[in-house]
């Protein structure tokens, strides 16, 4: 029945693609949204790289466009209203941004594939699991009925769906929240694909469940060597799975960091912030150390650094400058691999 | 809330207000809704359309000074001349005439219909939605089997039994087999606000059963009445037509396009004119109201886009 | 009854003087006088606020068109029971389905109960209607988890934090209205002058402060928090929490923090209640719980909380729950957590354990002497481990 598990971590990032070429790549990538109240702007200029067996993890609020970049990627933003006015998706150093719409279907579910936060509404509720999951075989690899349900049922043995032969009929209402979102596991794993992106994959479910995916989903992608974007607001979930973290903010990445080395030192008052505010046992009684002021509104997102407003650090440097994302380095000027930060003030949060 | 921005880019830029700033106004929904409606050029159209009708339908006098009953069989079929640019119909009577004249009984109809359809079924089905148990069961079971009458067939069958043909035995009859429809719509729109939490904010804080409706279920659950009524009105209009038509609606003296469009049907190949203006005027009339109720749901409801 | 032990710590009260703490269970039992009886006795924290005694709800499922007839029950409350102390937060921990919301809509008598009682300052109140019901309202009020659909989008701010006093008129007069919710705006730490907006022209942080308001606005002495941060950013998240902490020493407040989030819960929480599927599975002060669980339910939820500390990934142990949580409408027998439990024994099923101080701790000093509901409770420290 429950095992208690010494859990081993997530195994080391293996080496990128063929031929140096990483798995996906994603360059100066905006987005916006054109409204009645006027442009909003959900990403503007985001950069990331993910290679196969790599776990990224996207990091971010509610409107910091951690989504909308994942949609873009998929290929699945709503447009118009939305648009893409510059950047570029590589993947397999090839533009999907100006592939064929019959291109990109090729590649949607068989080599990148999506898990979604709400696994019900991701589910037809009117046709069966099984029908459902193997629909992706009959569809792409045109096999036969039969041979699609066979398929069907070692999938939800994969996932560990109990009783996978006698519940491959059921439909997504007869499962329970965790065991739908074990079955949107299976379907995006189906083809084999080679990147997945999970869009907040535990954040409906509850704690004891949460972990039960989680850690299906860093095993399976362990076995097929996937490329993962996680996209969470989750601290927790993070320093669980991730390799590296990108932290977003308004549109942008504000830092990029090593998983061990975000939470030991951010250099980014944002990410500094969010790690402050977590309630620590020594500081029962405190007041919570809290971010002050509010997210920004993407139809007007303030000049200069987007977080101004709301830093500490602020100077007049950062209400007219927007911050490139430097090179992080250690006090003696050693580089510190896979680390930037968009902060002009990056030297003083990580070493000050 | 830009969270609101990712989810749903289209609607939510409304929702998007900047709250930080010191100068914005206070912008109710439903003073959203009307700024929305006033930049709708379908709205607009709609509207000067409807405003020419109800002025049409109001004061005919302004529009003709010929008498639409004063016929002169001389006259039968004859086709546009000065002073009648839409000819005369089969009895000699002025199509232009008859036309404006005719436009009263339908707005009527309309109007009448759909306030009596909203308040009996909004208020039926309010209810019913509000209290649950076993009002609800038969209301529901009532409108089913309401659901089960086509409205044509009975009206030829009720309208001729009764042989009315009176603009208010049509009204009664239309409200009587149309309520269920906006019962069911207040039912269900009543029910999604009645589980909101700012209901169960009220019911925490005290508040009597007739404030929480009035206050909070009502303002709430009134929009999709609201929208679902004003596309109605349009299609009570042409049922009225069809009513007419079928010679079971309203009926002499009362001037009506649907009689005017029946009478003109028979004749259609030797004076199109007679068909063409009465049936153009109830096109056109029954097409203002569902772009109105069509430009009321968007600005009422963004989602719906 | 062990039901009626009014305190972990009260070991010497008469009700310890029943030792049927392994009893197979009668929660039903417990009888007004016995309730009563447990008011007047004495306690470390001076009188309890609030006490829940066996509260039960039962939702009816229903078959039939016309008339409906009963073919079953959701238990999402089966017989709770705890105190609430004058100026303390009460944490009420539990995963979906554990009926921990159903127990906050009871207590605002927004649901009515099946069974059981709810005291406030002695008086029952799940028996209470019309005017009487009313005036403990003003006492008791909550702040509900989504600020988006908790304040009517039809109505100005300055009408939400209104209408208490509208419902109440006896607490402010109506000339002083106006002056009183610019007050309360300030208080909750928004601009006064916002009091002619509505809901939609704020953020979700901003909306919950709202929500804050409208709570304090008839001067309760207890506020029912459901979720009150779980739908927030987490960088506003911790602006709520100081906000209702402050408010808290200012208006001298009792709390009922119902959450998900366990580290959220620590930080506010005196006391910590960790329900599962109807029950109570075990109750202490927040130590108690979080450093010396001794029910497996409450160490398995410990332990499978991410922990924002990614070198604890290595050397965290971590207690993997297989399945889900049961259906209420047809809970295991015996022992709710039977079915996901490593130490289930066929006791486990026959016998339903009480929540009490487990017998192996009674009378020691040991922070595990609290009221857990385990046959074989025991001290796992998961958070440290």
């Amino acid at each position: 029945m429950t095992t208690i598990e010494k859990t081993d971590s997530v195994p080391a990032p293996r080496a990128g693609g063929k031929g140096g070429t990483p798995l996906l790549q994603v360059r100066d990538l905006h987005v916006e949204f054109h409204t009645r109240d006027g442009v909003a702007k959900a990403v503007n200029g985001v950069n990331y790289t993910v290679n196969a067996g790599e776990t990224l993890a996207v990091l971010g609020e509610s409107g910091s466009g951690k989504s909308v970049t994942a949609q873009a990627i998929m290929g699945i933003l709503d447009m118009p209203p939305g648009k893409i006015p510059q950047g570029e998706i590589l993947f397999h150093g090839e533009d999907m941004l100006k592939m064929s719409g019959e291109q990109r279907r090729k590649i949607r579910g068989r080599k990148i594939a999506m898990i979604f936060q709400d696994a019900l509404s991701s589910l037809n509720p009117v046709l069966s699991v099984g029908y459902q999951l193997g629909e992706m075989f009959r569809v792409h690899q045109g096999l036969s009925k039969k041979e699609a349900k066979l398929k069907a049922i070692e999938l939800m043995d994969r996932v560990r769906i109990p009783a996978a032969k006698d519940r491959v009929s059921d439909y997504p209402h007869q499962f329970s929240g965790g065991m739908r979102q074990r079955i949107m596991i299976a379907m995006a794993l189906a083809l084999e694909p080679e990147l997945i992106i999970a869009d907040e994959p535990t954040t409906a479910l509850d704690v004891t469940v949460q972990a039960q995916v989680m850690d299906l989903l860093a095993e399976l992608q362990r076995e097929y060597n996937m490329g993962l974007i996680l996209i969470t607001h989750d601290l927790g979930v993070v320093a669980d799975v991730a390799d590296k973290i990108a932290v977003m903010y308004a549109g942008r990445i504000v830092e990029t960091a090593p998983v061990h080395e975000l939470y030991k030192r951010p250099a980014h008052p944002y990410t500094r912030g969010l790690l402050d505010s977590i309630p620590r046992l020594d500081q029962k009684g405190q007041e919570l150390f809290a971010i002050k002021g509010l997210p920004p509104n993407l139809l007007k997102i303030p000049t200069g650094c987007a977080f101004n407003p709301r830093c500490p650090k602020a100077q007049d440097i950062c209400r007219t400058d927007v911050p490139a994302l430097h090179t992080v380095t250690e006090q003696d000027g050693a580089e510190l691999p896979g680390r930037g930060s968009a902060c002009h003030f990056w030297k003083e949060t990580i070493h000050g | 809330m830009p969270d609101l921005i990712e989810k749903t880019p289209s609607g939510a830029a409304a929702a998007a207000a900047p709250a930080a700033e010191k100068r914005e106004k206070p912008r109710s929904l439903w003073g959203d809704a009307w700024g929305t409606l006033r930049r709708n050029p379908v709205f607009i159209i709609s509207a000067l359309l409807i405003l020419l009708l109800v002025t049409v339908s109001a004061w005919p006098g302004l529009f003709t000074s010929t008498d639409p009953r004063a016929c002169n069989l001389d006259q039968s079929k004859v086709g546009s001349t000065s002073g009648h640019p839409f000819g005369f119909d089969i009895q000699g009577c002025d199509v232009y005439a008859r036309t404006i004249y005719g436009a009263r009984a339908s707005v009527t109809v309309g109007i009448c219909v759909t306030v009596g359809v909203a308040l009996l079924g909004g208020v039926l089905g309010g209810l019913a939605g509000y209290f649950g148990g076993w009002w609800d069961a038969l209301l529901s079971r009532i409108t089913d089997i309401f659901f089960g009458i086509p409205l044509l067939l009975g009206g030829l069958v009720f309208l001729s039994v009764i042989k009315g043909g009176s603009v208010w035995t049509v009204i009664a009859f239309m409200i009587a087999l149309s309520w269920p429809q906006i019962a069911r719509i207040a039912r269900s729109s009543v029910i999604t606000v009645k589980q909101q939490d700012y209901v169960q904010a009220a019911k925490a804080l005290g508040a009597s059963t007739t404030r929480i409706m009035l206050r909070h279920v009502l303002p709430n659950a009134i929009a999709p009445v609201i929208v679902v009524s004003t596309i109605a009105l349009g299609t009570y209009i042409s049922i009225e037509a069809t009513l007419s038509y079928l010679g079971v609606g309203l009926k002499p003296p009362t001037i009506s396009w649907g009689q005017d469009i029946s009478s003109a049907a028979q004749q259609y190949r030797n004076a199109p004119h007679m068909l063409l203006w009465p049936a153009g005027a109830l096109s056109l009339t029954v097409l203002s109201f569902i772009m109105l109720g069509d430009a009321v749901r968007d600005a009422l409801d963004p989602k719906l886009r | 009854m062990a039901e009626l032990k009014k305190d972990d710590k009260a070991v010497d009260q008469p009700a310890d003087a029943t030792p049927n703490t392994t009893e197979v269970e009668k929660v039903d039992a417990a009888t007004a006088e016995e309730a009563v009886a447990a008011i007047e006795a004495p306690v470390e924290r001076g009188e309890p606020i609030l006490q829940v005694r066996n509260l039960v709800k039962h939702f009816p499922l229903t078959q039939g068109i016309l008339f409906k007839k009963q073919v079953g029950a959701v238990k999402a409350v089966d017989g709770v029971s705890f105190d609430l102390y004058q100026g303390e937060t009460l944490g009420i921990v539990g995963e979906s389905g554990c009926g921990k919301s159903t127990v906050a809509k009871l207590l605002m008598t927004l649901e009515r109960a099946t069974a059981g009682e709810v005291f406030y300052k002695g008086q029952d109140i799940t028996k209470l209607s019309g005017r009487a019901l009313k005036a403990v309202r003003r006492n008791i009020q909550m702040v509900f988890q989504d600020p988006y659909t908790s304040l009517n989008p039809r109505m100005t701010v300055g009408d939400i934090i209104g209408e208490p006093f509208e419902i109440h008129p006896e607490v402010a007069p109506k000339g002083d209205r106006r002056r009183k919710v610019q007050d309360l705006l300030d208080v909750v730490g928004l601009n006064p002058e916002y009091i002619n907006r509505y809901p939609h022209q704020f953020s979700g942080g901003q909306r919950q402060r709202i929500g804050i308001a409208r709570g304090l606005a008839l001067n309760p002495e207890i506020i029912i928090c459901d979720e009150p941060v779980s739908a927030l950013d987490v960088s506003v998240q911790a602006q709520v929490v100081n906000l209702m902490e402050k408010l808290q020493d200012e208006f001298n407040l009792s709390y009922i923090f119902i959450a998900h989030d366990l580290s959220i819960v620590r930080h506010i929480s005196d006391r910590v209640g960790v329900m599962y599927l109807g029950k109570m599975a075990e109750i202490g002060t927040d130590s108690e719980i979080y450093d010396h669980p001794t029910h497996p339910y409450t160490q398995a939820l410990l332990s499978a909380v991410p922990v924002p500390d990614p070198d604890a990934r290595d050397r965290r142990e971590r207690i993997i729950l297989t399945g889900d949580v049961p259906s209420p409408a047809n809970p295991p027998s015996g022992c709710r957590f039977r079915t996901r439990c490593w130490k289930a024994q066929p006791k486990c099923a026959e016998e339903m354990p009480l929540l009490a101080v487990p017998e192996r701790f009674k009378g020691s000093d040991s922070p595990a002497a609290h009221e857990s509901a385990c046959h074989f409770a025991e001290e796992k420290d998961v958070v440290h481990a």
